[in-house]
C-alpha cells in the first residue's frame, strides 16, 4: 500500500482517454501544449525514428507523438507494401496523471500537488529543482528544466481547468483522439471502445493505465494502445516506488539501529 | 457491411468520429501475435528518466552525509569511552562532511536559493523531506558539539550535543539510501532493501577510517573495530544485493568503481586492525584507502543506477518477468 | 486554518501528509487561463491552408495572447492542426519582422528605411519601368500594357486584397500578375471546369460523413489538410472504406483500409483501368449517365481518336506542339460562332488557362447536339468511351503503375459496390494529380469515372478538390491570374481592333449561363472605372491591358531572364524555394532592376543576393548583382480585416485583433496607398496610358493610425451595388447597361442587404449539417455544386439514404437541405424550344446548368487543349517507357529547353539510366509549403527540423545509403542533399519485370529559419501541362548517392558531369 491512505479521488476527477488508433500523428497536441503553456522549443535535431524528432516527454515537451513503423498487420487494414505486413503506429503520450503518484509522493517540498480535479500539478514558484520527481517517475515524464531549473510537466492545463475549459491539446486535437472528461465516463467509454476495435479485428488491442489494480493505482491519462506498451516507450507494469517506502523505511531504520549497535561495540572497551 | 445511418435530415448535434476503425474494411485477418523474443523498447530509448542528480554533487552528498552520520556517532561513542582526540576528530569530521554535503545538496538544485522551501512542509513519503528535517536536527547538534569541542566552552551542552548528533548521525547515514531507493531508478529501487545496510556499512567504515587517519594510535581502536565492521557489512550487503536483483544487478557486477570500493575498503579494514594498530602511517594509509574505498561505493552504486535508468531493458525485463509471475499465479488458483 | 506555512496548514488541515490543497501557493490559488480574462475575443480564420478553420483570437492589452480554434464552426469543430496551433507563434513570435529594409544595388547588407520613403522609391520605380517598358502594340495589335513589371503572391491574402492587386496592378497594364493557383491548382480549374462547369470542389468536407467509400488520391489528406480529415474519420465511423491511392504509405494511409502504392505520375492508367473496369462490366450507373452526362452525344465524323493515332487525337499539329478541336465536337454544334475567330486565336496559339476560363461558368456550346439515348450509335460519347478506355486492363495498370492485379481488383469492388442509387462514393485529390505536365488530364479522369458512377452532384459523392492556401479559392475567384478577370472573365487577347461586343461575341455563347457574362463584365468596367465607363465608351473596355499569349510566372522568369521584365512585386510568395527550378527563379531575379518583397520574415527569395546558393556555389557575386531590393514586413490575420474563401468556396470573414505594430502594414493598406501614391504623382497627365489609372475609382475610407483601408468598402464594391448604390443581393440582378457595378460577379450577394455575410458565424450546433448560415459560399451560398443530380430526371431523390434536393410538385419548385444548384422552380419535366436562348435552353433535367449543354461531359469537346479524353503518358522526366502509345511524353505539353533547365532522357531513351529513379514531392503536417510561415516558428521547426529524403530498404541497399546519414540527390538541374529516411513505408514498384524505385522528398526546406535544407526545387524543371502551365514536380526522375552534395563550384560541376553521361542536350526530352 502506497501512503496514499488519505488521498480520496473523488467523483470530480478529470482525465484524458487518449486512443491511438485514431492518431493521424499530427503533432498539433504537441504545438498545442507549447503554445499554451509557453513550453521552450526542445532542440532542432533529426532522430531518424520515423517521424519523431520529440524523443519523448521532457520538462521541455509534455505532450509527444510516438511513430512506430511496424512489420505487423492492423486488423484488416490492406497496407499494400508489397509482401510484407505493415503498420505504423501513432499515439500521444503525456503524464499520466497517476492515482498513486511517485512525483508527488516524493516532492520534498510540495511544489508538486495533488489538484482539486484530481490531477498532480507542479507549482513553479516552489520548486527549487531538487530533482527528486524525476527519478521517481516510473514514466520517465516530469524533467527539470535546464533554463529555469525547475521541474516541468503536463499540468492538464490547470488554469485552464478552473476556467472550464478543456485542456489544451484535447481541444485542437483534430479525430478527437485525445479525449478529455470525467474519469469514470472515460473508462466507461474505453471499455466499449476496447470492444469495438478488437470486434473490427484488431486484436492487438489493449488498454493501458486502465485498470486501477495496477502499480500506480490506474491512471488519470489512459491509452488504448495497439502493441505491447514498451513499444511505445512506457513500462509494461510500473509500480509507484512509494509503495515499497514503508519498507524502506523500516530497513533504513533497522541500518541505522545496527551502526549505532556497531559503533557502540566497536567503542566498548573503554581506553586501556 | 455497413453500419452507416447517414441521417440528412437537420438533427443537429454532429457525431464525433472518435468510433472511426481504421482497417476493418479491408480483406486481411490480424494475425495473434506471438509474443516476440527478446524485448521491445522505443528506439532503445530509455523507459526512464535518469536523476537530473549531478554526480559529484549527489554521489559526494551520498559519501559525505553518511561520513557526517557516521562519524557522530563515533564521536559520542568516543567521548563517553572518553577518547577525546578521537571524540574531537570525529566532531569536527562530521561538521566538515555535513558542510561538504550540504553545500553539494544546495548546489544540485536547480534554484538553491529556493533551498528553504524543504521546510514548508514535511512528507513522510519523500525521503528527501524527512532527511531535510532529519538534517536540520542534527546539523544543529553536530556544530554545537565540535565548537563545544573546539573552544572548550559549554562543556556540557557540547556533551549533550555529541550525543544527541551520535543518535541522529545513524539515520543522516541511512535515509540517503530510502533517498535514492524510493525512486524508479531499477537498480536502486530493487536493492531497497540491502542499500540501508550497505551505505550504513560504508558509512561506518568512512568515520572509521577517518578515526584512524586523524586520531592518534592510541585512541583509534573503536575506529579500526568499526571500520572493519562497516567494511563487512558494506560488502556484505552488497554481495547480496548483487545476487538477489538478477538482470537489474547487471550494473552492478559490471561496475569497476564497486569493485575498487569493496576492495580499497576490505584492505583498509584488514590493515587497519593490523598493521594500523603499530604504524600510524599505516594506520593512516588505512584509513586513506578506507575513505576512498566508501566514496568508491558511492560513487559506484550512483553510476550503476544511472546505467539502469539509461537503458530501457532494465526498466522492461522485470516488469515483463513480474506480469507473467502474476499471470501464471492467477492461473494456477 | 489560514496559515501562510504550509506545514501548519498540513498539521492543522485534512491534507494531513502534504500532497494537496495545504501546500498549495497562494500563485497556484490566483492562476487565471489567459482566455478567460482577455479583453476580447475575435473571431477569426487560419491562415495556413484552405480548410479554413475558425478560429478564436484572445487579445488583452492590445496583444493577442492566445488562438484557439473555435468550436462553433461546422469546419472545424474548434480543432486546430499543427500549424494552425502554432498560430499565436506565427503572429507574435520571434520570426516576424517589423522593419522595412533597403539593399541598393550591388550592396553586402540590408539598410533601415523609413516606410514612407520606402513607399515614394517603389512608387518611383513603377512609374518610371512603366514608362520605359510602355507597349501601346505588339506586331501590329493593340496591348496598351507594360511587360516590364510583373507581380507575384496572393494565396495567403485576402480576397479583398488580391482585388485591389488585381485592380491596381491592371489599370497600370500589368498583364504579369499571377499567384500560388498557378502552380498549386490551375489544373483542377481546367479539369473539373470543362466537366462539370465550374472549378472548384463540388462538395463541402462536411459531407464526406455521408460518403461510404472514400477513394483519397493524389492527396495526402490527414497530412495537408489534417482537420478536414476528421470528416473521414466520420464516414469511417459510419462504415466507409477509406482508400488511398498513393507513391508512399502515409499518415493517411496509416489510417485508411487499404492503401495502394501507386507509381507516381501513372494515375490516369489507374483511373482509365476503373473506367475500363465500369464499362466493360456495364457497372455505371445507367440512367444518371444517359440523361446527365453528355454519353449519348454523338460525335463528329471527323473526329479520331488516341486509339487510332497511337496516342494522340486528330487536329494535332505536330509542328506547334498544338491541337485545334475542331474535329473534337459534338455532331450538330460548334463551341464557337461560326463568324469570327475566338477571342484567344492570337499568333495561332493556345494561350494557357483558356480552360480555367471554365473556372466559373462551365463552357460555351451552340447548336444542339444530336444524341442517342440507347448509347449505341458508334460515334456516341459512350461508345467511344469504351474504345478509348479498352486497353487499360489490369495488366496495364501492373506494368504501367506498379499495383499488383489484386490489389487493383478490390479498389474497382469498393468503388463500384459503394456507388448507386443507395449509395455514393466520393473522390479526395489535391497536388498529387495537378502537378504534372498532363494534370488537367488526371482530373478528367476522376471527372469521367464519378460521372459514370452517377456520384456526382449527391451527397457523399462528388469531387473533393482540397486546395492549397487559406487565400487560394478566393485568390482564383478574384483572380491575381495573367488569363482572368474577377470571376472566371476570360483576359481580353490582343487584336486589331477589338470592341467589347466583338470579345462578348467570340467568347460569350447564347446557351447556358455564358449568354449573361456582358451584364458581369460591364458591371466590372463599371466597379473599376465608374463614371469614366459609359456606353459610348464601351464602358473603357480599352483600358485593359491585352494578352498575347501565355503570361504566366514561368513565362515571367524567362522575360526577367531576357531582361524585359524588370521590376518584381512579391507579395507573399517565395519562389525561390517553392516554384519549380528554383536556381532558374534566383537567377531571374538577380537580373531586375529592383524587387519588392513583402512578407512577415526574411524569406529565401527577400535574401538570395546576400545568401543564396549561388552565392555559396561561387555563380554569382553579391557586388555584382545590381538589383534594388525592398523588404516591407506585412502585418498578419490577426491584424487586420478580410475575407480567405476556403476549399469549399467559403467566404470566411476574419476580424483584425490588433493594429499590426512597426512598420508592419496589410497587403490592403500596400495597393491602397502605393495607388494613392502613384496617382498623386500622375495626377494631371494628359498622356493616354495614364488614364485608366487616373479615371480608375480608388476613393476607400481609410481608418486609425496608419490610415488602413477599409477592408468592408472593398468587399461591398466586390459584392456590387446598382445606380443608387444599393448593395446586390445576387448576380441575376446584374445588367449589362451600366446600371450595375460588381467587382466579381460570383461573389455578388456575400454582402446582400449591406450585411456582410462572410462574417455570419451561427454556431454549427445549432443548424443542420449544412451550416448554411456559417459563411457564405459562391454561387449563391450553395454548398454541393450540381445537385440537381441527387434527384431522379423526375425529380424524387435517387434514394432516401441519398436525398438532398428534390422537387416539390405541390409548391412547383426545388428544395431540400442545400440551396438548389438549378433555377427553384424550373420543373422537371421542362423542355426548351429549340432556338431557346440563355439560361432558357437547359431543360429539367440539365443538372450542370454551367455548361452549354447542361450535361457532365465525359468527353471534353473543347476547353481541354490536349485532348477530349484523358490519355496516359509518361511525366517529362521516367525512367519508364510508355507501354500504351508510341509517344513517350504528352505530345502538348508546355516546355521551356534552356541551358538552366534541361530535361532527361526517358523510358528506352540512351542516357535514361543515368537518372534512374523516381522523384516525387510533397508535404509535412509539420510545415507549410516554401516555409516561410513554418521553418522560422520554433514550436513547428523542431518538430522535422531537417531535410531529409524517403527511401526503401531496397534501394538504399542499392545505392548504399544508411539510415540517418546523407544522400545527394541529382538531376540536370541541380543535386541537393538531404538526410536519409529507410523505411518499408516507400516500396518498390514491380512493373514488367523491371523494378522502379521511388524517392520521396518534402519541398518545404530552404536555408533560411530554423529548420533547414537544400530545397526540393532545385532539382525540378519547368515542364508544364498546356492547359494550365502548372509545373510538374510529384514525377521527375533522378539519381541518388550516399553522402553530402560537394560544396562551391564543385556543385555545378557534378551537374554538369552528370549531364554528359547522360547526353543531355538542348533537344533532350523535347520531341512531340
Ligand atoms: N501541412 C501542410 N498542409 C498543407 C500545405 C503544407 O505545405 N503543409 N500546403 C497546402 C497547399 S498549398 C496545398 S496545394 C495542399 C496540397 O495537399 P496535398 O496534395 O495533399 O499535398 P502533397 O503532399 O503535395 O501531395 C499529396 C500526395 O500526393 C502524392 N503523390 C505524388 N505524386 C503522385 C502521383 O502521381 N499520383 C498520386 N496518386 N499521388 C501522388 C504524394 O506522395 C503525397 O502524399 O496542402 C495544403 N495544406
Ligand atoms: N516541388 C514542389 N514544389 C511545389 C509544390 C510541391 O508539391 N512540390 N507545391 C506547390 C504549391 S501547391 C504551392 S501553393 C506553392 C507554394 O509556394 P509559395 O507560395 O512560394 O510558398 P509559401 O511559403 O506559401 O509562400 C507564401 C509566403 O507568404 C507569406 N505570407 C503569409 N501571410 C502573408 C500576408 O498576409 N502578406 C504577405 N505579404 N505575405 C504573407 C509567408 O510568410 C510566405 O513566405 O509551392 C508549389 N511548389
Ligand atoms: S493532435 Fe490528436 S491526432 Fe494529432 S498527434 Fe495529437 S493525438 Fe494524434
Ligand atoms: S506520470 Fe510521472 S509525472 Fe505524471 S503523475 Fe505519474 S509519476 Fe507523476
Ligand atoms: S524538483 Fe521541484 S517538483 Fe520535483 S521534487 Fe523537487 S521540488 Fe518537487
Ligand atoms: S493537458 Fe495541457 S499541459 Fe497537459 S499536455 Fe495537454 S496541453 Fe499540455
Ligand atoms: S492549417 Fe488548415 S487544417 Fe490546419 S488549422 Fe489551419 S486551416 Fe485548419
Ligand atoms: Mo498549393
Amino acid at each position: 500500500m502506497a501512503f496514499d491512505l488519505d488521498e480520496k479521488l473523488g467523483d470530480g476527477r478529470v482525465g484524458f482517454f487518449t486512443d491511438t488508433s485514431i492518431c493521424i500523428g499530427c503533432k498539433a497536441c504537441e504545438v498545442a501544449c507549447k503554445e499554451w503553456n509557453a513550453v521552450p522549443e526542445d532542440g532542432l535535431t533529426f532522430t531518424g525514428m520515423s517521424y519523431d524528432n520529440t524523443g519523448g516527454l521532457s520538462a521541455d515537451t509534455w505532450r509527444h507523438v510516438a511513430f512506430i513503423e511496424q512489420r505487423r498487420p492492423l486488423g484488416h487494414q490492406e497496407p499494400g507494401v508489397g509482401g510484407i505486413d505493415f503498420r505504423w503506429l501513432m499515439a500521444s503520450d503525456v503524464c499520466k496523471h497517476c492515482t498513486h503518484a511517485a512525483c508527488l509522493d516524493v516532492c520534498p517540498t510540495g511544489s508538486l500537488f495533488r489538484t482539486e480535479f484530481g490531477t498532480v500539478v507542479v507549482q513553479e514558484d516552489i520548486c527549487n529543482g531538487c530533482g527528486y520527481c524525476v527519478p521517481a517517475c516510473p514514466f520517465g515524464v516530469i524533467g527539470k528544466r535546464e533554463s529555469s531549473g525547475t521541474a516541468a510537466k503536463c499540468t492538464m492545463c490547470y488554469d485552464r481547468l478552473g476556467a472550464g475549459e478543456e485542456p489544451a491539446c484535447a481541444k485542437t486535437c483534430p479525430t478527437d483522439s485525445i479525449q478529455f472528461g470525467n474519469l469514470e465516463e472515460l473508462r466507461e467509454r474505453a471499455t466499449r471502445r476496447l470492444e469495438q476495435v478488437r470486434e473490427a479485428g484488431v486484436a492487438s488491442a489493449r488498454l493501458y493505465g486502465h485498470d486501477t489494480g495496477d502499480g500506480v493505482g490506474g491512471t488519470g491519462a489512459f491509452f488504448l494502445l495497439l502493441d505491447e506498451p514498451e513499444v511505445y516507450g512506457l513500462p509494461p507494469d510500473p509500480v509507484v516506488t512509494t509503495r515499497d517506502l514503508p519498507s524502506m523505511w523500516r530497513h533504513a531504520g533497522v541500518a541505522a539501529l545496527a551502526l549505532i549497535a556497531g559503533v557502540a561495540a566497536a567503542a566498548w572497551r573503554r581506553r586501556s | 457491411m455497413s453500419q452507416t445511418d447517414v441521417r440528412l435530415d437537420s438533427t443537429p448535434g454532429l457525431r464525433t468520429e472518435r468510433e472511426a476503425t481504421p482497417g476493418s474494411a479491408g480483406r486481411r485477418r490480424e494475425r495473434l501475435m506471438m509474443p516476440e523474443a527478446g524485448f521491445d523498447s522505443y528506439y532503445g530509448r530509455p523507459v526512464l528518466h535518469e536523476p537530473t542528480w549531478q554526480e559529484p554533487d549527489i554521489a559526494g552528498y551520498l559519501f559525505l552525509g553518511g561520513l557526517a552520520g557516521a562519524s557522530s556517532t563515533l564521536a559520542a561513542a568516543a567521548e563517553l569511552t572518553g577518547r577525546h582526540r578521537l571524540a574531537r576528530v570525529s566532531k569536527v569530521a562530521a561538521v566538515g562532511a555535513l558542510g561538504g554535503s550540504f553545500y553539494a545538496l544546495i548546489h544540485d538544485l536547480g534554484r538553491p536559493e529556493r533551498f528553504v522551501n524543504m521546510l514548508r512542509v514535511f512528507k513522510v513519503t519523500s525521503p528527501m523531506s524527512v532527511g531535510t528535517w532529519i538534517l536540520s536536527l542534527y546539523a544543529p547538534q553536530a556544530g554545537c558539539a565540535a565548537a563545544a569541542d573546539l573552544t572548550g566552552r559549554f562543556p556540557a551542552l557540547g556533551r549533550a550535543a555529541a550525543v544527541g548528533a551520535g543518535l541522529a548521525g545513524p539515520a543522516v547515514a541511512t535515509y540517503t539510501a530510502a533517498l535514492i531507493c524510493d525512486t524508479a531508478v531499477p537498480t536502486w529501487h530493487d536493492g531497497f532493501r540491502e542499500m540501508p545496510f550497505l551505505f550504513a556499512g560504508s558509512a561506518t567504515a568512512a568515520a572509521g577510517g577517518l578515526g584512524m587517519l586523524a586520531a592518534p594510535l592510541s585512541e583509534a581502536g573503536p575506529a579500526r573495530r568499526a571500520a572493519l565492521l562497516g567494511a563487512v557489512v558494506e560488502c556484505a550487503a552488497a554481495t547480496r544485493m548483487e545476487r538477489r536483483l538478477g538482470v537489474v544487478a547487471e550494473p552492478l557486477k559490471r561496475s569497476r568503481l564497486l569493485r575498487a570500493g569493496e576492495a580499497l575498503s576490505l584492505a583498509g579494514a584488514l590493515a587497519g586492525i593490523t598493521l594500523g594498530r603499530r604504524s600510524r602511517v599505516a594506520a593512516m594509509a588505512a584509513g586513506a584507502a578506507l575513505l576512498a574505498g566508501s566514496a568508491c561505493t558511492r560513487f559506484g552504486i550512483f553510476r550503476a543506477g544511472m546505467e539502469s535508468a539509461r537503458d530501457p531493458k532494465y526498466t522492461v525485463q522485470p516488469q515483463r518477468r513480474r506480469l507473467a509471475q502474476t499471470k501464471a499465479e492467477r492461473e494456477l488458483t | 486554518m489560514d496559515f501562510a506555512w504550509p506545514l501548519l496548514r498540513q498539521l492543522t488541515g485534512k491534507d494531513r501528509l502534504g500532497r494537496g490543497q495545504a501546500v498549495k501557493s497562494a500563485r497556484t490559488a490566483a492562476l487565471r487561463a489567459r482566455t478567460s480574462d482577455a479583453d476580447r475575443v475575435v473571431k477569426s480564420v487560419c491562415p495556413y491552408c484552405a480548410v479554413g478553420c475558425a478560429q478564436n483570437v484572445y487579445v488583452r492589452d492590445e496583444k493577442v495572447v492566445q488562438v484557439e480554434g473555435d468550436p462553433d464552426s461546422p469546419v472545424s469543430r474548434g480543432r486546430l492542426c499543427p500549424k494552425g496551433s502554432a498560430t499565436l507563434q506565427l503572429t507574435t513570435g520571434p520570426g516576424r519582422r517589423y522593419k522595412t529594409l533597403y539593399r541598393p544595388p550591388g550592396a553586402a547588407d540590408w539598410q533601415e528605411i523609413d516606410l514612407d520613403t520606402a513607399m515614394d522609391m517603389v512608387a518611383d520605380r513603377i512609374i518610371a519601368t512603366r514608362r520605359a517598358t510602355w507597349e501601346w502594340e505588339h506586331d501590329g495589335r493593340r496591348t496598351a500594357r507594360t511587360m516590364g513589371l510583373a507581380s507575384l503572391g496572393g494565396a495567403t491574402l485576402d480576397n479583398e486584397e488580391n482585388y485591389l492587386i488585381k485592380k491596381l496592378l491592371t489599370a497600370l497594364g500589368v498583364v504579369q500578375i499571377e499567384n500560388q493557383a498557378r502552380v498549386c491548382h490551375s489544373s483542377t480549374v481546367v479539369g473539373l471546369g470543362t466537366s462539370f462547369g465550374r472549378g472548384g470542389a463540388t462538395t463541402f468536407l462536411q459531407d464526406l460523413q455521408h460518403s461510404d467509400c472514400v477513394v483519397i488520391q493524389g492527396s495526402n489528406f490527414a497530412e495537408a489538410h489534417p482537420v478536414g480529415f476528421q470528416w473521414v474519420m466520420e464516414a469511417k465511423a459510419r462504415g466507409a472504406v477509406i482508400i488511398h491511392i498513393d507513391p508512399r504509405f502515409t499518415r493517411t494511409s496509416a489510417l485508411a483500409d487499404l492503401h495502394v502504392p501507386i507509381r507516381a505520375g501513372s494515375d490516369v492508367a489507374f483511373l482509365g483501368a476503373i473506367i475500363n473496369h465500369v464499362l466493360e462490366n456495364d457497372l455505371y450507373f445507367h440512367e444518371y449517365v444517359v440523361d446527365y452526362t453528355n454519353a449519348a452525344a454523338i460525335l463528329s465524323e471527323d473526329y479520331r481518336d488516341a486509339e487510332d493515332l497511337d496516342g494522340v487525337f486528330s487536329g494535332f499539329d505536330a509542328e506547334r506542339h498544338v491541337y485545334s478541336d475542331d474535329s473534337w465536337q459534338y455532331e450538330g454544334t460548334r463551341i464557337a460562332p461560326a463568324s469570327g475567330a475566338r477571342d484567344e486565336d492570337y499568333g495561332h496559339e493556345h494561350p494557357p488557362g483558356r480552360g480555367e476560363v471554365s473556372g466559373a461558368t462551365g463552357l460555351p456550346l451552340d447548336g444542339t447536339a444530336r444524341r442517342d439515348e440507347t448509347l449505341r450509335h458508334p460515334r456516341c460519347v459512350m461508345q467511344v468511351l469504351r474504345r478509348h478506355f479498352a486497353r487499360y486492363t489490369p495488366e496495364m495498370v501492373e506494368r504501367v503503375c506498379g499495383v499488383p492485379r489484386a490489389l487493383f481488383a478490390q479498389v474497382c469492388r469498393h468503388l463500384t459496390e459503394n456507388s448507386g442509387p443507395d449509395r455514393t462514393a466520393e473522390f479526395v485529390y489535391a497536388v498529387g494529380w495537378t502537378q504534372h505536365s498532363d494534370g488537367a488530364q488526371f482530373i478528367r479522369a476522376a471527372s469521367i469515372l464519378q460521372l459514370l458512377l452517377g456520384n456526382m452532384g449527391r451527397p457523399g459523392g462528388g469531387i473533393q478538390a482540397l486546395r492549397g492556401h487559406a487565400g487560394i479559392q478566393g485568390s482564383s475567384d478574384i483572380p491575381t491570374l495573367f488569363n482572368l478577370l474577377p470571376g472566371y472573365i476570360p483576359m481580353p487577347h490582343a487584336h486589331e481592333h477589338e470592341r467589347m461586343r466583338d470579345f462578348l461575341h467570340a467568347d460569350a455563347p447564347t446557351k447556358g449561363f455564358w449568354a449573361n457574362m456582358p451584364a458581369y463584365l460591364v458591371s466590372l468596367l463599371k466597379a473599376w472605372w465608374g463614371e469614366a465607363a459609359q456606353p459610348d465608351n464601351d464602358f473603357h473596355f480599352d483600358y485593359l491591358p491585352r494578352l498575347t499569349g501565355s503570361h504566366s510566372t514561368y513565362d515571367t522568369v524567362l522575360a526577367q531572364l531576357d531582361g524585359t521584365c524588370k521590376g518584381y512585386l512579391l507579395m507573399g510568395e517565395n519562389p525561390a524555394v517553392g516554384s519549380a527550378n528554383a536556381r532558374m527563379q534566383r537567377l531571374g531575379m538577380a537580373k531586375l532592376d529592383w524587387l519588392v518583397v513583402r512578407d512577415l520574415n526574411l524569406i529565401e527569395s527577400a535574401t538570395w543576393w546576400q545568401d543564396g546558393p549561388e552565392i555559396e556555389s561561387g555563380e554569382l557575386k553579391t557586388a555584382e548583382i545590381g538589383t534594388e531590393v525592398f523588404f516591407f514586413p506585412a502585418a498578419t490575420h490577426t491584424e487586420k480585416n478580410g475575407s480567405f474563401t476556403n476549399t469549399n468556396r467559403w467566404l470566411q470573414w476574419h476580424h483584425q485583433a490588433v493594429e499590426p505594430a512597426g512598420d508592419a502594414r496589410s497587403d490592403l493598406w500596400f495597393m491602397y496607398h502605393l495607388g494613392r501614391i502613384i496617382k498623386e504623382k500622375l495626377a494631371g497627365s494628359t498622356d493616354p496610358m495614364d488614364a485608366p489609372l487616373l479615371d480608375l475609382t480608388w476613393d476607400y475610407p481609410v481608418t486609425g493610425g496608419t490610415a488602413e483601408p477599409d477592408a468592408q468598402a472593398v468587399l461591398a464594391e466586390i459584392n456590387g451595388s446598382d445606380a443608387a448604390g444599393r448593395p446586390l443581393s445576387g448576380y441575376a440582378e446584374l445588367r449589362a447597361d451600366g446600371s450595375t457595378a460588381c467587382g466579381c460577379w460570383i461573389y455578388c450577394g456575400v454582402y446582400a442587404d449591406g450585411v456582410n455575410q462572410a462574417a455570419r458565424r451561427k454556431p454549427a450546433a445549432e443548424q443542420d449539417w449544412v451550416a448554411a448560415e456559417w459563411a457564405w459560399a459562391w454561387p449563391a451560398n450553395r454548398r454541393v455544386l450540381y445537385n440537381r443530380a441527387s434527384a431522379r430526371p423526375d425529380g424524387s431523390p435517387w434514394s432516401e439514404r441519398k436525398k438532398l434536393v428534390w422537387w416539390d410538385a405541390d409548391a412547383g419548385r426545388w428544395t431540400g437541405y442545400d440551396v438548389p444548384d438549378f433555377e427553384v422552380d424550373k420543373s422537371p419535366g421542362y423542355r426548351p424550344d429549340p432556338d431557346a436562348q440563355g439560361v432558357a435552353a437547359l431543360s429539367g433535367i440539365d443538372p450542370f446548368i454551367m455548361q452549354g449543354d447542361g450535361k457532365g461531359w465525359l468527353f471534353a469537346p473543347t476547353g481541354v487543349v490536349d485532348g477530349p479524353l484523358p490519355v496516359h503518358y509518361e511525366p517529362q522526366d521516367s525512367p519508364v517507357a510508355n507501354p500504351l502509345y508510341g509517344h513517350q511524353r504528352n505530345p502538348a505539353r508546355k516546355l521551356y529547353p534552356r541551358a538552366d533547365n534541361r530535361y532527361h532522357p526517358s523510358g528506352n531513351e540512351p542516357g535514361a539510366s543515368v537518372y534512374p529513379y523516381v522523384v516525387t514531392t510533397y508535404r509535412l503536417t509539420e510545415h507549410f509549403t516554401a516555409g516561410g510561415m513554418s521553418r522560422h516558428q520554433p514550436y513547428l521547426a523542431e518538430l522535422q527540423p531537417e531535410m531529409f529524403c524517403e527511401v526503401s530498404p531496397e534501394l538504399a541497399a542499392e545505392r548504399g545509403l544508411v539510415h540517418g546519414d546523407w544522400a545527394t540527390v541529382i538531376t540536370a538541374r541541380n543535386a541537393i542533399e538531404a538526410r536519409v529516411l529507410v523505411t518499408d513505408r516507400i516500396v518498390p514498384l514491380h512493373l514488367d519485370g523491371q523494378v522502379v524505385h521511388q524517392i520521396g522528398l518534402p519541398f518545404h526546406f530552404g536555408p533560411n529559419g530554423l529548420a533547414r535544407g537544400d530545397a526540393a526545387n532545385e532539382l525540378s524543371a519547368i515542364a508544364l501541362d498546356p492547359n494550365s502551365h502548372i509545373q510538374e514536380v510529384k514525377a521527375l526522375s533522378a539519381d541518388i548517392r550516399p553522402g553530402r552534395r560537394p560544396r562551391g563550384p564543385a556543385l555545378p560541376e557534378l551537374v554538369r558531369a552528370y549531364q554528359e553521361r547522360a547526353g543531355v542536350g538542348g533537344g533532350t526530352g523535347t520531341e512531340v
